[in-house]
């Protein structure tokens, strides 16, 4: 675990020097909201229909900036040998995973964490009006399942031919059960619903993370083998 | 060996063919034309329904099989379990796009829309995106090796993902009215599966379907190893 950090560490630290991927990804997802913004703008002050389409934009958002930066994970250790370098380190290879999901989820949870504030701007919602705590609580688990099958399929299609095009083709399919769910408890805490209102969807996310964590800890050799 | 599977495939096919056209048959002349509770004969739109179900059974069945042979790939490394893992994704995305087709006909007619966002849809769609994905894994990766260990690690994923779709559709359906009210269920076991006649055109065009589904895969696995010793040889000529 302790050794999982470190790469998580290393590559936060790398990628912090010159924030090439943070930005892409901050803007990306600023970009994609303004340009749903716009194609809403007549409806705007309609906020029924308002609470019903926001919660898929911000999740749209999310996505596509977060397919952007898992692309780029393990392309960067493709370079000078580092994949190589990791695998010969005396540490389960499972290890490398969890480090890659740490620093993944990182990055994206610093993305949302300033995209959101602009999506309130936005879409004309009342920060205070909504518990924070829970939607973060949704937040999190989405983007945490988000980051376990997007790191597994990252490292999978790292080899193949056109690996940035084939990760969403393989990726969206598969993380259909994190969307919906996700999708839902925003938009029922979006427009003023408890934590409690949520519990089904709570459960199928924590229950999607659990279990394709595990997966993906038992067939990631396999995705990095030569 | 080859000759004895060339006589099983060819007694495969004729079997098939036989069965299917006499599902034809049950389907297009025995059935009694379908009435509702008042005694007025309906259109003949229900009937696709004995072709739909089956399909729909192999469709899932191909994912299994698709699913088990990963698993088994990774854990025996045997080149043979590829072999059945692709043919079984060929014939169960060909399937799973005839389970949509059929649905969808039948839904235009029934309800008026080809397309709802019901759970049973949505949960094939899924399948056959999954299966779709699968296929374009494996098109993107040229080391034979690699290819069936990766697209063995995308099966497995995506035979977990496609229950846990099934219960978030139907989570957000619940959270939703229905549209169509009772409608929803009609799978076709409230309207009048009972009388045997409809039970042995049923049971008539599930073996069609099946036996097609099996010849296919019989087929398809054979034609893959062919072409993999091909491949083999090729590439021995080209060492020399």
């Amino acid at each position: 675990m302790i050794r999982s950090f470190h790469i998580a560490l290393k590559d936060l630290k790398a990628e912090f020097r010159t924030k090439q991927l943070l930005n892409s990804m901050l803007i990306f997802s600023v970009l994609v909201l303004v340009v749903f913004s716009i194609s809403f703008g007549d409806f705007l002050g309609d906020s029924a229909k308002v609470a019903k389409l926001a919660p898929g934009v911000l999740w749209v958002a999310f996505t596509f900036a977060g397919t952007l930066g898992l692309s780029r994970t393990f392309v960067l250790e493709n370079e000078n040998g580092c994949l190589d370098a990791l695998k010969l380190c005396p540490i389960d290879r499972s290890a490398i995973y969890t480090g890659k999901v740490f620093s993944n989820l990182m990055l994206v949870l610093i993305t949302e964490a300033v995209t959101f504030p602009l999506f309130i701007v936005l879409f004309n919602y009342s920060p205070g009006h909504f518990s924070l705590f829970g939607f973060s609580l949704i937040l999190f688990l989405g983007t945490f399942g988000f980051i376990v099958t997007g790191t597994l399929l990252s490292a999978l299609t790292l080899r193949t031919r056109t690996r940035e095009l084939l990760l969403p083709v393989l990726l969206l399919p598969v993380l259909l059960p994190v969307l919906i769910p996700a999708v839902e408890a925003s938009s029922t805490l979006l427009s003023g619903g408890e934590l409690g209102d949520v519990l089904s969807e709570l459960r199928l996310l924590a229950g999607y993370d659990l279990v394709f964590f595990v997966i993906a800890q038992l067939v990631f050799e396999y995705a990095i083998q030569d | 060996m080859s000759r004895n599977f060339r006589k099983i495939e060819a007694f495969l096919g004729l079997l098939t063919a036989g069965v299917m056209l006499f599902a034809f048959y049950l389907m297009f002349f025995y059935l009694p034309p379908m009435k509702d509770e008042a005694g007025e004969v309906l259109n003949s739109s229900f009937n696709i329904f004995y072709f739909h179900l089956p399909i729909a059974l192999s469709s899932y069945l191909a994912f299994a099989i698709l699913f088990l042979c990963s698993l088994f790939f990774l854990w025996k490394k045997a080149s043979c379990w590829d072999i059945y893992a692709r043919s079984a994704a060929e014939v169960g995305a060909l399937f799973a796009f005839l389970v949509l087709l059929t649905g969808s006909i039948w839904a235009k007619a029934a309800w008026g829309w080809y397309w709802i966002w019901d759970i049973r849809l949505s949960t094939s769609l899924v399948l056959f995106l999954v299966y779709l994905a699968y296929l374009a894994l494996r098109q993107a990766v040229e080391e034979p090796e690699k290819r069936a260990r990766f697209a063995a690690v995308f099966g497995i994923l995506g035979f977990v993902s496609v229950p846990m779709s099934f219960f978030s559709i139907r989570l957000w359906r619940s959270a939703h009215p229905l549209m169509f009210g009772q409608n929803l269920g009609a799978s076709g076991k409230g309207g009048g599966l009972e009388g045997s006649a409809l039970k042995l055109t049923l049971l008539v065009n599930s073996l069609a379907i099946f036996l097609l589904f099996a010849s296919l895969f019989i087929l398809k696995t054979q034609n893959e190893s062919l072409q993999e010793k091909l491949e083999e040889k090729n590439a021995r000529q080209f060492d020399e």
